[in-house]
């Protein structure tokens, strides 16, 4: 990771596209007011490519704002990925990015937009925030003739916590519980990014037995978060049975989670150095539980990928080109089923995987929910691979150290993971032992905006289809 | 489709009987952490209150107490001082019908206030009988009780079997469960929602950020709960709580089961 400080905002700007269009992927783009004085800094992260399969790390591109600036030449227009990046920092900030194509608030309340699309009989249909199931709290704005969606507007806000802010100060242990409930279903990959961003700092490497136990809770995550996608598309379907049986698997993922760590969702096992203890389960044990639950997920899938009424629905609903997934460095599933494979774990491994041989992605292009839906399909299979050589590999190593000392300073230094939904990334700065700035990056707020751009030829019953195939939290979107 | 009739008969029965029968999951969950059984006589209690991330500690006369409603269940006073604290187990009787009756041990003047909430849901849950509609708020959570209120939905707990629907109109509800820390933009459309069900209606307050903000309780995003934008009649702790946490507050809510889990009727 390297930090390149910028004379100005059009070098940056300059540095960035060149470097987009040099294969590198856009990360984020944040602003930070420094402690002491008013400056204002803005950060660029750039996902590096690097030779082959394995990526370089992330970079940051900065460049401080002169003093009293309140204005500066947006981004957005040359790089649309930093469409909502750049709305966060003026909710944030009040700095106007100029040239900006729609600047509304995003994460704090604001007015509806007027409509996008003018025309004879054009209506909108607010859905939200209150959904009509137990979903969490987002409002699209629905902008149709009747069927067809020419243009869907979202609003975010209405679950902003300030998490961000509440890092500031916190102490070490605390930021990963924060962390840990930054985004409740990825929580074993947020406290990684976090925690890998202190061990950045401090220099520290966890033990081989504490990055074993940190890819079992990880990838159990990722399965959980891939069957609850498949449940709600079931359900979207109207398949009842396959939506019963696709959830008792969840629960039982959930249920070996809890017996492993105590949490249904991997709390409180990672922490900065290494981990706090083995999985209660013995690694035998675990080893049976994982060859039951590998044959009964994979039967369900693929029942489910041969019935055809479901598939009817999936297939060309919700594509996103392969030429925009690449532009915007799209995360995840999403981003795979685009063609656009970047899974940190393979380019830019962390704990364990450098020794796990993660499977690359298999290839796809087609980017509509069907292909996303295979994608997720995919990465269970390797997931479980994954998960038994892990248990494996832990069983030879009982009683090894588990945590090393990990108390920085002073620092900074980003860290990443690969949540289910994509790359978790943290921006992190300590000073004397306290957190003195934390930004966490869910892949959920870089992927939804891109919700915007997949309705071309759908309609309203395609909907549910399209938002249950991204598979993102609204609670990480809106931190 | 008759691939799907015959997987539907895969495993048999897969659901529990609780609260008919026991379930051992259900007993075995790991809930908010409690004083243990006989608390070592602490050497310096006032060291105690340092070690939670959300001051659910208090030490007020020598007597510690925990606030169970402000556990986010980081198990950090376990590890610390396991001779003073210790984990709950079981996943029911975390709900308690005043905000004050998740301290433990109880403050001398809760019982009286629990006697009168007690009397005002009983009131109010007579009129439900065995059917209720069940309409869920998610307030600013982090998406894991949006996760565990699902689970109530599958084939495992499957609330169907206790007459409790999940239903889309807040105009056909009778319970609201609401999650989240309170975050301030959900304030306004949570208000309209309690407002659009008709009476009666009971409010629960699902996890220990709806029932004190958790670790946002200091955020100037959050109300810290969402106490402070609905009467809430039942206070539900846990980072999340079990989906039998969750299953045992809506029995509570609609008079089937007593505070304490006894069968009411």
């Amino acid at each position: 990771m390297t930090m390149i400080t910028q004379p100005d905002v059009p070098a940056l700007w300059h540095e960035l596209e060149s470097r987009v269009a040099a294969g590198h992927r856009f990360a984020g783009l944040f602003a930070a007011r420094a402690a002491d004085h008013n400056l204002v800094t803005l950060s660029a992260h750039l996902a590096v490519k690097g030779e082959g399969e394995v990526g370089g790390g992330v970079d940051t591109l900065q460049v401080t704002l002169p003093l009293g600036a309140t204005r500066y030449p947006a981004l957005t227009p040359r790089l649309g990925a930093a469409f909502w990046y750049e709305r966060v920092i003026h909710d944030q900030f009040g700095l106007v990015p100029e040239g900006h194509p729609r600047l509304a608030p995003l994460i704090r309340p604001g007015q509806p937009l007027p409509r996008h699309v003018e025309g004879y009989g054009m209506f909108t249909i607010p859905h939200g925030p209150v959904r009509s199931g137990v979903l969490e709290s987002i409002e699209y704005l629905v902008e149709t003739p009747g069927e067809a969606i020419p243009h869907l507007n979202m609003r975010v806000f209405y679950k902003h916590r300030g998490v961000e802010p509440r890092f500031t100060g916190l102490a070490l242990p605390d930021g990963v519980l924060l962390a840990e409930r930054a985004e409740g279903i990825a929580s074993v990959a947020h406290a990684l990014a976090f925690c890998h961003a202190a061990e950045r700092i401090a220099g520290c490497t966890p033990p081989a037995a504490a990055a074993l136990v940190r890819v079992l809770h990880a990838e159990l995550e990722r399965i959980a978060n891939h069957l609850d996608v498949a449940v709600r598309l079931a359900d979207a379907a109207g398949l009842a049975v396959a939506t019963a049986r696709l959830a008792l698997h969840k629960e039982r993922v959930m249920r070996l989670i809890s017996r492993m760590c105590g949490s249904r969702f991997g709390r409180g096992v990672v922490v900065p150095g290494g981990v706090t203890a083995l999985p209660r389960l013995s690694p035998a044990d675990l080893r049976a539980e994982l060859d039951k639950l590998v044959t009964q997920v994979t039967a369900e899938a693929t029942a489910l990928m041969a019935t055809s009424s479901f598939l009817d629905r999936l297939r060309g609903t919700g594509p996103l080109t392969p030429e925009r997934a690449r532009t915007h460095g799209a995360l995840g599933p999403i981003g795979k089923a685009a063609g656009f494979a970047d899974d940190n774990r393979l380019t830019r491994p962390y704990d364990a995987y450098p020794d796990l041989a993660v499977p690359p992605a298999r290839a796809h292009a087609a980017g509509d929910a069907m292909a996303r839906l295979r994608v997720r399909w995919e990465e269970v299979e390797s997931s479980f691979g994954l998960l038994r050589l892990a248990a494996d590999q832990l069983a030879e190593r009982v009683g090894d150290q588990l945590r090393v000392r990990c108390e920085p300073a002073d620092g900074r230094a980003l860290g990443w993971a690969e949540a289910p939904q994509g790359e978790v990334l943290y921006d992190l700065s300590l000073a004397g032992g306290q957190i003195a700035r934390c930004h966490p990056r869910s892949a959920s707020f870089h992927n939804l905006v891109l919700m915007h751009e997949v309705f071309a030829g759908d309609i309203l019953t395609d909907f549910p289809f399209i938002e249950a195939s991204f598979g993102l939290s609204v609670a990480g979107v809106a931190l | 489709m008759s691939l799907w009739v015959l997987r539907g008969l895969r495993d048999g029965v897969v659901t529990t009987r609780w609260p008919a029968k026991p379930d051992p999951y259900a007993d075995d969950w790991r809930g908010p952490a409690r004083l243990a059984t006989s608390p070592a006589d602490p050497t310096s209690p006032d060291d105690l209150t340092d070690l939670c991330p959300t001051d659910a500690i208090t030490v007020t006369d020598g007597t510690v107490r925990v606030d169970q409603g402000r556990c986010i269940l980081c198990g950090r006073c376990v590890a610390e001082r396991p001779g003073v604290f210790a984990w709950s187990q079981g996943a029911t009787g975390l709900a308690a019908l005043t905000r004050e009756q998740l301290i433990i041990p109880e403050l001398p003047e809760t019982d009286a206030a629990i006697q009168a909430a007690r009397a005002r849901l009983a009131m109010r849950t007579r009129a439900l009988h065995r059917s209720v509609h069940v309409r869920h708020v998610d307030a600013g959570s982090d998406g894991s009780e949006e996760w565990e209120i699902q689970a109530l939905l599958g084939p495992v707990y499957d609330i169907h079997r206790l007459g409790v629907f999940i239903t889309a109109s807040p105009r056909h509800a009778d319970v609201l469960l609401v999650t989240g820390a309170g975050s301030r933009g959900m304030s306004g459309p949570l208000r309209t929602t309690y407002d659009g069900m008709p009476d009666p209606k009971v409010v629960i307050a699902v996890g220990t950020d709806a029932v004190s903000g958790g670790l946002l309780r200091d955020s100037d995003q959050t109300t810290g709960g969402v106490g402070a934008t609905v009467p809430v009649d039942i206070w539900l702790a846990g980072s999340p709580p079990s989906p039998f946490g969750i299953l045992n507050a809506l029995l509570i809510a609609v008079g089937y089961l007593n505070p304490d889990g006894k069968r009411s009727r």
